[in-house]
């Protein structure tokens, strides 16, 4: 099979727009919602979701004929547990800033519904390439929500994005948008928008 | 020969050998990231103490240069003693309390008559982004506090310094905009902390 046929590049390109984890299946809102509130810790969160899917569909996906059939959520558990951990004592050893910052939400990375969700429904039947695609078109996916919701909400919340002041609001704070709530509803609005353009129900 | 993968001795034996693969990953990993791991954490606490001397913004070897030239650790008061380039010695006081979600502490800078507050610096395990978070992440909060006296008078009877919603006078510093159980947990620690560990000290 060719690396980029037709099927392996409907594994990358479903999870961006049909089949969007966010916004169509509407898995992995608790996390959206928690580091969305500035732009940095959204791409951080949403690499690293990235990066531990794609290779926890791969690892699943080599091991898939070896797993006896009644444990395999605890198999999958068992190996995205162990990815996340890494992933943290790597953060936690070249960019402790970052690790800080994010704190509890790299080890909430386990609880992920998106990460169990691609395991159990692709990686358990698919060859490891179209797996890793797979991964890292549905991490992609979800970074592109944390990105749009946290420059949105870091941009009129605080009147900055990525740290740099663009407006100058030091005295006005826009408490509203940095309330968990406001993610919501911003995700909520992200979604209608999908639906009524970019979303074709078969 | 297929393997029957749904007999018990098979899953007994598979889970096994799986929980023991990711054990000794895992042990390797983090024994192999360790030492660089402490050297973080060191760093970061020398730069934690460093801004609460307003001593911000410094790279990190600036950092560590700065902090070895400067700062020396008082062991049996527990205060980090300070002599900065003027010659000035000031105090830092290491400080823990319970946030919102998590641990919160602080470095709290005081001059030398131990009653003026020459800097604050705070940091949290868990506390919101963008809103309890705001202690350590808002310079200009933390700057608020330069100034501000410990006690409510000169001969140290009462201690006062305090976080308050709309209040801003000699000893008390405006509390973070939507952080309310945040500012409240501060003030706390700050009073039961400095009552606690350090009122001989400050006395004295």
């Amino acid at each position: 099979m060719a690396l980029l046929s037709k099927q392996n590049k409907e594994a990358f390109t479903n999870p961006l727009n049909l089949d969007h984890p966010i916004l169509v299946q509407v898995l992995g809102i608790c996390s959206a919602l928690a580091v969305t509130s500035q732009l940095k810790p959204a791409i951080v969160m949403g690499l690293a979701v990235t990066v531990i899917t794609a290779f926890a569909n791969v690892i699943i996906s080599i091991i898939r004929n070896t797993i006896p059939n009644r444990i395999r959520i605890v198999v999958q558990l068992v190996v995205v547990a162990a990815l996340v951990t890494i992933v943290s004592q790597v953060l936690k050893a070249y960019v402790y800033d970052v690790s800080v910052q994010l704190s509890v939400y790299v080890g909430l990375i386990i609880t992920n519904c998106i990460l169990m969700g691609r395991l159990e429904a692709f990686a358990m039947q698919n060859k490891p390439w179209p797996s890793f695609l797979d991964g890292v078109g549905n991490g992609i996916g979800y970074a592109m929500i944390l990105i749009i919701v946290g420059a949105f909400r870091e941009f009129f919340g605080r009147g900055s994005l990525l740290g740099f002041q663009i407006i100058d609001c030091k005295d006005f704070n826009n408490g509203m948008m940095t309330m968990p709530a406001m993610a919501l509803i911003l995700v909520g609005c992200v979604i209608w928008v999908h639906r009524a353009y970019f979303y074709k129900e078969k | 020969m297929k393997l029957n993968t749904n007999s018990n001795t098979y899953i007994i034996i598979y889970s096994t050998i799986l929980v023991l693969i990711v054990a000794f990953l895992l042990a390797f990993v983090s024994q192999s990231l360790k030492p660089q791991q402490d050297a973080n954490v060191k760093l970061d606490t020398e730069k934690q103490i460093l801004n609460s001397l307003n001593l911000r913004g410094l790279s990190d070897e600036e950092a560590h240069a700065t902090y070895e030239k400067i700062v020396s650790f008082d062991e049996a008061q527990n205060v980090y003693v300070c002599t900065l380039e003027n010659g000035d010695v000031k105090y830092v006081l290491p400080l823990k309390g319970q946030g919102m979600w998590g641990g919160i502490s602080c470095f709290l800078a005081v001059d030398n008559d131990k009653n003026t507050i020459y800097g604050a610096y705070f940091n949290h395990e868990s506390e919101t982004a963008g809103l309890g978070a705001e202690i350590k992440d808002n310079a200009d909060w933390q700057a608020k506090f330069q100034g501000k006296k410990i006690f409510a008078d000169e001969n140290k009877e009462t201690l006062a310094l305090s976080v308050e919603k709309n209040v801003n006078n000699e000893t008390t510093v405006d509390a973070v905009t939507g952080a309310t159980v945040t500012s409240t947990a501060v003030s706390k620690m700050l009073q039961e902390q400095l009552t606690k560990k350090y009122m001989d000290f400050l006395k004295n």
